[in-house]
């Protein structure tokens, strides 16, 4: 128990004053990192029960809010550790970020029910209570399994997925070409499995990146708006946006730039970026436009592709299919107020969430909320799990890259693969850890299923 | 007709590769033994391939002669051909695995269970078992009863065993052997839950039908590593094997054939192991391959038969004449023994301790393919630590449970208790996750002491063994504190081996880090070195190589061992501790771990669940 956790303890709900909680051994000295008093008196010179006015500040220096903190000395606290609770404005990006800055600094997130785990490990509760805190600590086990579950089909999920998915295959390799050596197993080629590694420790730098500086929350999930020209992407995004921030005319490939946005989309934020039509044109112009949008798609989290609903679908809009394959993508159909020509069936063949709209009229919005909730998995489950669980996955995701980067120092020195094998299974246990998935069980699995191996 | 035939300690059912290493552990540790056997003439048979060791189960084998057992030994007597798996791939893979003469083999165990103290080897079949009050009672189909303390079922394929060659099915044992029909229904009426597991084996052919003129021959190391500590004589090469494949005409003969093979026909209901295809399995499941791997491997110096690595078969024999004569070097090849499958009862091993033991049948201990594992060395380690642990039971002694992070062994044995078998249990080196620690090269280190004070270990082996440790200690610190100046000579062989030269004094430890510089690079300018057992050598460098890694295992164990010391009362009962989830307490109602540690090892236990027992576990501490 020696860890200081940490943990927004007020609800989710914006508005109000949002509270968090640090408690454990480095309890002050962790805020003492991040708070300054008004009157500059040190969280650690504070007696118990005792309150300070000052401000939340991040790397020193940035004031992110204003705050009360709250000081409790072990035993004399809710767990019988030391406590600090911070009380700020709330909002909730606010709360986060001052969250954030906490577990920078030296605290880790807390599990479920884990300040009630340790009030009772600390004897703050009597054994009547201790069934109770077995309940708690179970429905948020369950919560956070439900949360990390539903949360597979979203966007950030879907990253560590393919890190993962990566790793196995690496993983399961090295482990038939050791367990099987007479056997005809493909030599690990060295080069490869170096790219692969980097590949994974990149996507997980650029993962912990995203959530260092709360991007994900500040800036919003990378969105493009394709369609080829004409189809209403502007008249669409202005429909997101609720202003005219496009040029809307009626001409094709007005929209040569790319216009970018930042909205908020079923209460999550996207940065939008409307794109010029995609069609092979001889126009200068236009093609540095079309140009610039294979770009923007190629750092996209999420494709927003219109489809005009009065016309049947073009060579160009069969190419743009192929060309947003596997990126996260929502098929809106616009100008459902006009007569059908559409072959509606291909692009539902082609596209897992499809929603119709008409966007002179006002309408396809909810639909596309609704779509948009159920691709980032953000449906029934509140954020405040959404916020436990990315935190814990940013601690995951440190975990792993730290195992892939002693795995890669491996193939640096030229020391022998049995090391690497170690170093993947480490970070492979670390981004297992939020499903509860067994990584020898998992490896074993995959060496027999696509290995020939064994007399 | 039945009779008093003895008071006896321990009774072992099975002379097999389990059996053996529980018979000798308990007849050494001082129980009155009785070792039972369908047949005397199948002690220690090898019924499928003539070889002990290869990747992991190499480990298995220098773990077994760590504590004190016996394969290793024989294996080095009987071994007529030698190799170390993995060279190159790291030392946490490096595995042993030796051809042997496997009558030899059978003849040299049998010969040790006749000498051994305390110990009666006895041919009968064991058919009945009853509880008498806190003892056993063994009972013969000649009507012999033992009374005894403990018995460990090491029963092999044995139990209910049945053959099958393609349409063709008959109640047997291994090779022609009576099986054993009248156990099982015994073991279910005490409560004993059974399963059917299959196995199988490829044919077995003459020596001179094969045309090995043009086939890839694998030779031996030289020099040859042996199994054990005990071996100091130096062993040699007796024999080769060979290597030849399949092509597209073998697998059309499979294929046309498929429906007659008894497994995709439905008869068999057994389950196979995954690491051991049959043939027919391999070209069904893979079609794209165009051609598989087989080793012919000598059954022994005085035979002619040869064993087909890779070609089991459960297919008809007219089919396997057919296939086997499409593969080159085997086109007039002569069968000699069939290829077959063999289904037989096993037990569940969730119903197992960590020791071995019965949990709800106190004196009871299972072992080997009984336990639903699989492999000569499976069994062995199993049979060993059944034998050392029914002994120390009746003696009163604690118990010796190896963990995860001090052995393959312990590895083995948490794996068949916590996650149980879908199909036939093999050791590999991906299942343990300390593999960097658990190195075949150390095994003496990990487990000697653990043998020497269960009383396995022999004052010679152990004055040895210290001897090793100490000059390994000196070793050590004579290259931590040996500085080489720099000189032509040493920036020579440094620049030979494509690492940096040195410009200043360098420390011989920081030399020998490099991975590209091994000790015997460095022999050159490395004038001060003692004359050592290679193998301690190699273990300095090992220890230097890998230091960072090994690190990170060592923490990784030191996390492990923390919630493994948490013990889980054995009378609790899950179903009354709130906040469980159902699932999680069907899975631990059924395992029935030992401790925390193990419990979060269950497969549907969360971490939540975990912490739930924690608090459960800490709110009876404080006196509930």
């Amino acid at each position: 128990m020696g860890t200081t956790i940490a943990a927004i303890s007020t609800g989710q709900a914006p508005g109000g004053i949002g509270v968090i909680r640090v408690s454990g051994p480095e309890a002050f000295r962790v805020c003492d990192k991040i708070f300054r008093s008004k009157f500059s008196k040190r969280i650690t010179e504070m007696s118990g029960y005792t309150a300070a006015l000052g401000g939340i500040y991040q790397h020193g220096d940035v004031k992110i809010d204003d705050c009360v903190a709250l000081v409790f000395r072990g035993p004399r606290s809710y767990t019988g550790e030391d406590v600090v609770e911070l009380s700020c404005h709330g909002g909730l990006y606010v709360t986060r970020q001052v969250l954030a800055e906490v577990l920078r600094n030296g605290a880790v997130p807390a599990e479920p029910g884990e300040f009630t785990r340790r009030a009772f490990m600390n004897g703050k509760l009597d054994l009547a209570q201790a069934e109770s805190v077995m309940e708690i600590i179970s429905a948020g086990g369950r919560h956070a399994m439900m949360a990390a579950l539903s949360a597979e089909s979203g966007v950030l999920s879907r990253n560590i997925e393919n890190i993962c998915s990566k790793l196995e295959d690496l993983a399961a390799h090295l482990a038939a070409w050791a367990d099987f050596p007479d056997e005809d197993v493909d030599v690990v080629d060295i080069d490869k499995t170096q790219e692969c590694l980097l590949i994974c420790s990149g996507e997980l730098a650029k993962l912990l990146d995203g959530f260092e500086r709360g991007k994900i929350f500040r800036e919003g999930i990378k969105t493009v708006l394709v369609g080829r020209p004409n189809v209403g992407k502007s008249t669409f995004m202005n429909l997101i946006v609720g202003h005219e921030r496009s040029i809307v005319t009626p001409y094709a490939g007005t929209t040569r730039d790319v216009v970018e946005e930042q909205v908020s989309l079923a209460g999550v934020p996207l940065l939008l970026a409307d794109t010029a039509g995609l069609r092979e044109t001889n126009d200068p112009i236009e093609r540095i436009g079309v140009e610039s949008t294979k770009k923007k798609l190629k750092s996209a989290e999420l494709v927003i592709v219109v489809f005009d609903y009065s016309e049947n679908l073009s060579e160009e809009d069969i190419k743009l299919i192929e060309l947003v394959r596997g990126i996260p993508a929502i098929a809106v159909i616009n100008k459902c107020d006009l007569k059908c020509e559409l072959n509606i069936d291909y692009i539902k063949d082609n596209f897992k969430y499809c929603v119709t709209a008409s966007a002179v009229k006002n309408e396809g919005l909810d639909e596309l909320e609704h779509a948009f909730s159920e691709l980032i998995g953000i449906e029934n489950f509140d954020t405040g799990q959404a916020e436990l669980f990315t935190e814990r996955q940013r601690f995951a995701a440190l975990a792993a890259k730290d195992a892939l980067e002693q795995g890669i120092g491996v193939l640096d020195m030229g020391l022998t693969l049995d090391a690497l094998t170690v170093c993947i299974e480490d970070a492979l246990a670390a981004l297992y850890r939020l499903t509860g998935r067994r990584v020898s069980d998992e490896i074993v699995d995959q060496v027999f299923e696509r290995f020939c191996v064994g007399k | 007709m039945n009779y008093f035939a003895g008071e006896i300690d321990v009774a072992v059912i099975g002379a097999g590769h389990a059996g053996i290493e529980a018979g000798l552990a308990a007849a050494r540790l001082g129980c009155r033994t009785v070792v039972f056997t369908i047949n005397l003439d199948a002690v220690g048979n090898c019924p499928c391939n003539p070889s002990i060791g290869g990747t992991a189960k190499g480990h298995l084998v220098r773990e077994i002669d760590a504590l004190g057992g016996e394969m290793g030994r024989t294996a080095d007597e009987c071994m007529i051909q030698s190799r170390m798996l993995n060279l190159g791939k790291g030392p946490a893979v490096h595995s042993l695995r030796v051809q042997i003469d496997r009558n030899q083999y059978a003849r040299v165990m049998k010969h040790k269970l006749e000498l051994c103290e305390n110990l009666e080897l006895r041919q009968a079949e064991v058919v009945d078992l009853k509880p008498v009050g806190n003892r056993w009672e063994v009972i013969t189909r000649l009507g012999a009863i033992y009374k005894t303390g403990a018995v460990i079922l090491c029963t092999g394929t044995f139990l209910d065993g049945k053959v099958f060659v393609g349409e063709v099915s008959y109640d047997s044992g291994p090779d022609g052997m009576f099986p054993a029909a009248f156990l099982p229904d015994r073991l279910r009426k005490l409560g004993i839950s059974l399963r059917r597991f299959k196995t199988g084996t490829p044919a077995r052919v003459l020596r001179s039908s094969v045309d090995i003129s043009f086939l890839e021959v694998q030779h031996g190391d030289d020099p040859v590593t042996p199994f054990s500590y005990d071996t100091d004589v130096r062993l040699a090469n007796k024999d080769v094997c060979y290597i030849s494949w399949t092509n597209e005409e073998t697998h059309k003969v499979i294929r046309e054939n498929i429906s007659r093979s008894p497994l995709y026909a439905g008869m068999i209901e057994g389950v196979g192991p995954r690491y051991c295809p049959s043939i027919e399995d391999k070209v069904v499941r893979f079609p794209d391959r165009s051609r598989h791997q087989l080793f012919i491997e000598p059954c022994g110096i005085d035979t002619e038969e040869m064993y087909l690595q890779g070609m089991s078969s459960s297919l008809p024999e007219e089919v396997q004449v057919k296939f086997y004569r499409t593969i080159p070097g085997l086109e007039n090849v002569q069968i000699m023994r069939s290829a077959y499958a063999i289904e037989y009862d096993c037990c569940d091993p969730l119903q197992l301790d960590s020791t071995l033991e019965f949990r709800d049948w106190p004196g009871l201990y299972g072992a080997g393919q009984f336990n639903g594992s699989s492999g000569y060395e499976e069994a062995a380690a199993q049979g060993l630590i059944a034998g050392i642990n029914a002994a120390r039971k009746l003696q009163g002694k604690e118990r010796l449970i190896l963990d995860r992070a001090g052995s393959y062994i312990g590895t083995l044995i948490d794996d068949l208790i916590t996650k149980g078998v879908t199909d036939p249990y093999r050791m590999m080196t991906s299942r343990s996750e300390y593999r960097l620690i658990l190195r075949q090269d150390n095994a003496d280190e990990r487990l000697t002491s653990i043998g020497r004070d269960i009383g396995l270990i022999s004052d010679l082996r152990w004055n040895k063994f210290k001897f090793k440790q100490e000059a390994k200690k000196i070793e050590f610190k004579r290259v931590c504190n040996t500085v080489f100046s720099p000189s032509d000579a040493l920036n020579e062989i440094l620049v030979s081996r494509g690492t940096t030269p040195v410009s200043t004094g360098v420390r011989l430890s920081e030399l020998l880090k490099r991975p590209q510089i091994t000790y015997s690079d460095l022999t050159e300018v490395d004038i001060e070195r003692p004359e050592l057992d290679q193998a301690v050598f190699e273990s300095v460098e090992i220890q230097l190589k890998y230091e960072g890694y090994i690190k990170r295992q060592l923490a990784d164990i030191e996390e492990m061992r923390r919630v493994e010391c948490k013990i889980i009362p054995k009378n609790i009962n899950y179903n009354r501790i709130k906040g469980l989830r159902l699932e999680a307490v069907e899975k631990l109602e059924k395992v029935r771990p030992e401790n925390l540690g193990q419990a979060g090892r269950v497969s549907g236990v969360s971490p939540a669940d975990i912490s739930v027992l924690m608090i459960w576990l800490s709110s009876m501490e404080k006196g509930d």
